[in-house]
């Protein structure tokens, strides 16, 4: 079984309550072949970094409309580092002010979908840089 | 084959050391059927026996994993240590999946003696993935008490997972069926336990005293039979619960400790069901191998043709089987 799928955790760390989006990539991935993992709303990063180690995902993809993304995401992507995940693949969805992108990608994250990407675009990505899976 | 053996096992010596990282890579390992799965799960296996593995299956909707999470609250609040595997359908079209168990469960998702896996389905069919029993051993093998197994949202015939586990739990919605959805084969005839959930909804009452009239009192007299020859059913107790808010959760963990022990101590519950499982684990690695190899072009060439011509009605399916099977290098 060479062909297995990349596992994809898609999250919602914070407080915000609109889950619409993160829903229908979640659904778009899983058309695209992807296994995803959907986790539900109101995340702490503890969670999801717990969830991404159990599960044993190649791609952690958070979800963040509430503007405390510079707050959320560096926990994560260090909770991921702490506990040897540091071949898993973060990304962020949502609306994310460019002036904030530098620093994203410092703390670890592989790259930002703004509104307006394609899923098509989102899986092209993962498939070209989730690690290379044994 | 020797990295792969090296590879296996340093990541046995770590999972049952603790390591949940190693664990959760060796549950892909095992997934994914890979070298280093198969050569962890020779070390694993001899490690494995220990725990109480209980089988969570019934329709969509259910309320399946709502119920997992409020058994993972009462196992903890006992002081036990609980896995679950969540098993989720794969799409037949992409192989993509969503797998959304975890939804329920995540309140849990900080406890380090709490373990949740997802896994797809990945084409197989009867309410489990080809590897969820050899992930329950790996789970088993890890130390935990309990391991719950959640099958994808079943039928009426999705009766796997009772091979996999000591005790299998039935759910059932109120105002799901009547008495004869009640009589047919299938399912409920697996069950130790059949829950009927979501007990706060109207006709819960009703729907339970249907199945206990059904599944109970039927069974009842059949067991009186002095035919021990002959396969006898199950006398599932019934149970309401709503594990929403957790009524009825004590007493559902309380059946399952007790269908663990009379099982234990009768040797009669616990020895079928052993062989039963043995049996499912090699079958599904011989399945898995006979199509592993009659898909590779270096062992069986002349596979797609002949799959072409059964799809054309030029060869039927039994000529197809026999030339396929008779061409195979098996070891």
């Amino acid at each position: 079984m060479t062909d297995r799928p990349i596992k994809v955790l898609i999250a919602k760390p914070g407080l915000d309550g609109h889950d619409r989006g993160a829903k229908v990539l979640a659904r778009g991935l899983r058309d695209e072949g992807f296994e995803v993992v959907y986790t539900g709303l109101r995340q702490t990063p503890e969670m999801i970094a717990t969830a991404a180690l159990q599960e044993d995902v190649d791609v952690v993809g958070l979800s963040i409309l509430s503007g405390a993304h510079m707050t959320l995401v560096p926990r994560v992507t260090r909770l991921l580092m702490e506990r040897g995940m540091d071949d898993v693949l973060v990304t962020v969805g949502g609306i994310i002010p460019d002036d904030d992108v530098a620093a994203l990608r410092a703390a670890g994250v592989a790259e930002i979908f703004g509104p307006g990407t394609t899923i098509a675009q989102v899986a092209t990505f993962l498939r070209a840089n989730a690690r290379p899976r044994d | 084959m020797a990295d792969a053996t090296a590879r296996a096992v340093e990541l046995v010596e770590a999972a049952v050391d603790g390591d949940r990282r190693a664990l959760a890579r060796l549950l892909t390992a095992v997934e994914n059927r890979s070298a280093v799965g198969e050569a962890a799960l020779r070390r694993l296996y001899p490690m494995a026996g220990r725990a109480h593995l209980v089988g969570i299956t019934g329709p969509p909707g259910s309320g399946k994993s709502t119920l997992v999470a409020a058994l993972i609250g009462e196992v903890r609040r006992a002081g036990r240590t609980v896995a679950v595997i969540a098993v989720d359908p794969s799409s037949p079209i992409t192989g993509g999946a969503l797998l959304g168990d975890r939804v329920r469960m995540q309140a849990h998702a900080a406890d380090g003696d709490v373990f949740i896996r997802s896994m797809a389905s990945r084409g197989h069919a009867g309410g489990l993935a080809s590897t969820s029993t050899s992930a329950a051993a790996v789970l088993d093998a890890a130390g935990f008490d309990l391991i719950l197994i959640e099958t994808v949202g079943t039928g009426q015939s999705e009766v796997e997972v009772a091979a996999a586990a000591d005790t299998t739990v039935v759910l059932e919605a109120p105002e799901m069926g009547d008495e004869i959805q009640a009589i047919k084969a299938g399912l409920l005839e697996v069950a130790d336990l059949v829950v009927v959930n979501k007990g706060d909804k109207p006709g819960a009452q009703r729907t339970a005293a249907q199945l206990r009239a059904m599944l109970v009192a039927g069974a009842g007299r059949d067991a009186d039979l002095s035919r021990a020859d002959r396969p006898r059913p199950k006398r599932p107790e019934v149970m309401i619960t709503t594990a929403a808010t957790g009524d009825g959760v004590p007493e559902l963990l309380a059946a399952l400790d007790r269908h663990r022990a009379t099982g234990r101590e009768s040797g009669a519950g616990s020895a079928p069901a052993r062989l039963a499982r043995a049996e499912a684990q090699v079958w599904a690695v011989v399945a898995n191998r006979l199509r592993d190899r009659l898909h590779d072009a270096a062992h069986a060439p002349g596979t797609a043709e002949t799959l072409a011509e059964v799809a054309d009605h030029r060869l039927d399916p039994y000529a197809a089987a026999d030339r396929l099977l008779s061409g195979l290098d098996v070891v």
